[in-house]
């Protein structure tokens, strides 16, 4: 079995207001050094297959349900499932 | 003129739909399981609102699962009228059959109210009863009605008058160009964040949504009703 994080961004050319609202809250806690903060999702997936496999099918799962390509980015790192 | 109410888990104003469609139109309608996925018989399809999915992962993202948007791609293939309002909007773009995407609204906020439209399009099949240019007021309820394309998109969108509707009450959730109903390229299919069903009758504060329903079954009817 092996585990994938899937890491999903809004793209750069999409405004998030909610990240706006957490930079601002951080500013207002005296975090004055940060200069922007855009907030993501992490998807985490278990499944079998080669590393290779995985690569095409976790690719095919973004492209068509995971990520909306129109306002999202997305990208993902194939490890090992730990204790398993 | 039979109307299918495609109703997914979590669809929850597939009734006030059927009350609009079948009480104040006079049209015949059904509510019909996504599972069934059967439109061939019906001459129009309605996806109503509501949180389909428990608007996980994306609103209206998981409705694609269904085997029912297959039989929606098909229908709407044919040139046949699909209407999806709120959550049925958030659908028909995560399915692809719209352009465009959702975001939170602007303030980050769940809004209901009254919504001040104006009709860009007066000649599609969904609006060709109200005149161009009019102000209509109609319900919305969304957290999600922060509608985007990008600009080439946008551009495209306008050139080919496909802008149903536009905000005219300061956009608040922050659409694209103030975009509130958007046609695809055929025109057969529209999507709304606002709720047309939810002002059909004086006594629950207006019938601005109503000229929408009679526009679909007018034209239904010039291009199907034999006056031999």
């Amino acid at each position: 079995m092996t585990k994938v994080n899937v890491y999903v961004t809004l793209r750069e050319s999409v405004v998030d207001p909610q990240g706006i609202a957490a930079q601002e809250a951080l500013q207002t806690l005296g975090f004055n050094e940060v200069e922007s903060v855009r907030i993501g999702r992490l998807i985490e997936l278990e499944l079998a297959g080669t590393d290779n496999e995985i690569e095409a099918r976790v690719k095919e799962m973004c492209e068509k349900l995971l990520v909306n390509k129109v306002i999202e980015d997305y990208s993902f790192e194939i490890g090992e499932v730990a204790g398993k | 003129m039979r109307f299918a109410i495609l109703s997914f888990p979590g669809s929850s104003c597939d009734v006030d739909m059927y009350h609009a469609l079948v009480d104040i139109v006079g049209v015949g309608a059904e509510i019909i399981s996504h599972q069934e996925a059967d439109l061939n018989n019906f001459d129009a399809v309605v996806i109503p609102t509501g949180a389909s999915y428990g608007d996980y992962l994306r609103p209206g993202a998981l409705a694609q699962s269904s085997k029912s948007i297959d039989s929606l791609k098909a229908f709407a293939a044919t040139g046949k009228p699909v209407l999806g309002v709120g959550n049925g909007f958030q659908i028909l773009v995560e399915a692809g059959i719209l352009p465009g995407a959702f975001l939170r609204n602007k303030g980050l906020k769940f809004r209901s109210g009254n919504a001040k439209l104006a009709v860009q399009n007066s000649t599609s099949t969904f609006t060709s009863i109200y005149e161009q240019g009019q102000h209509i007021t109609l319900p919305f309820a969304h957290e999600y009605g922060n509608y985007y394309v990008d600009a080439d998109t946008a551009e495209q969108l306008k050139e080919q008058n496909r802008i149903a509707f536009t905000y005219e009450d300061g956009n608040p959730d922050g659409s694209v160009e103030r975009i509130a109903g958007v046609l695809n390229e055929e025109g057969n299919v529209l999507g709304m964040m606002s709720l047309p069903e939810r002002a059909v009758e004086e006594i629950i504060g207006g019938t601005e949504g109503l000229p929408l329903f009679r526009s679909i079954l007018k034209n239904w009817s010039e291009k199907n009703v034999n006056h031999a």
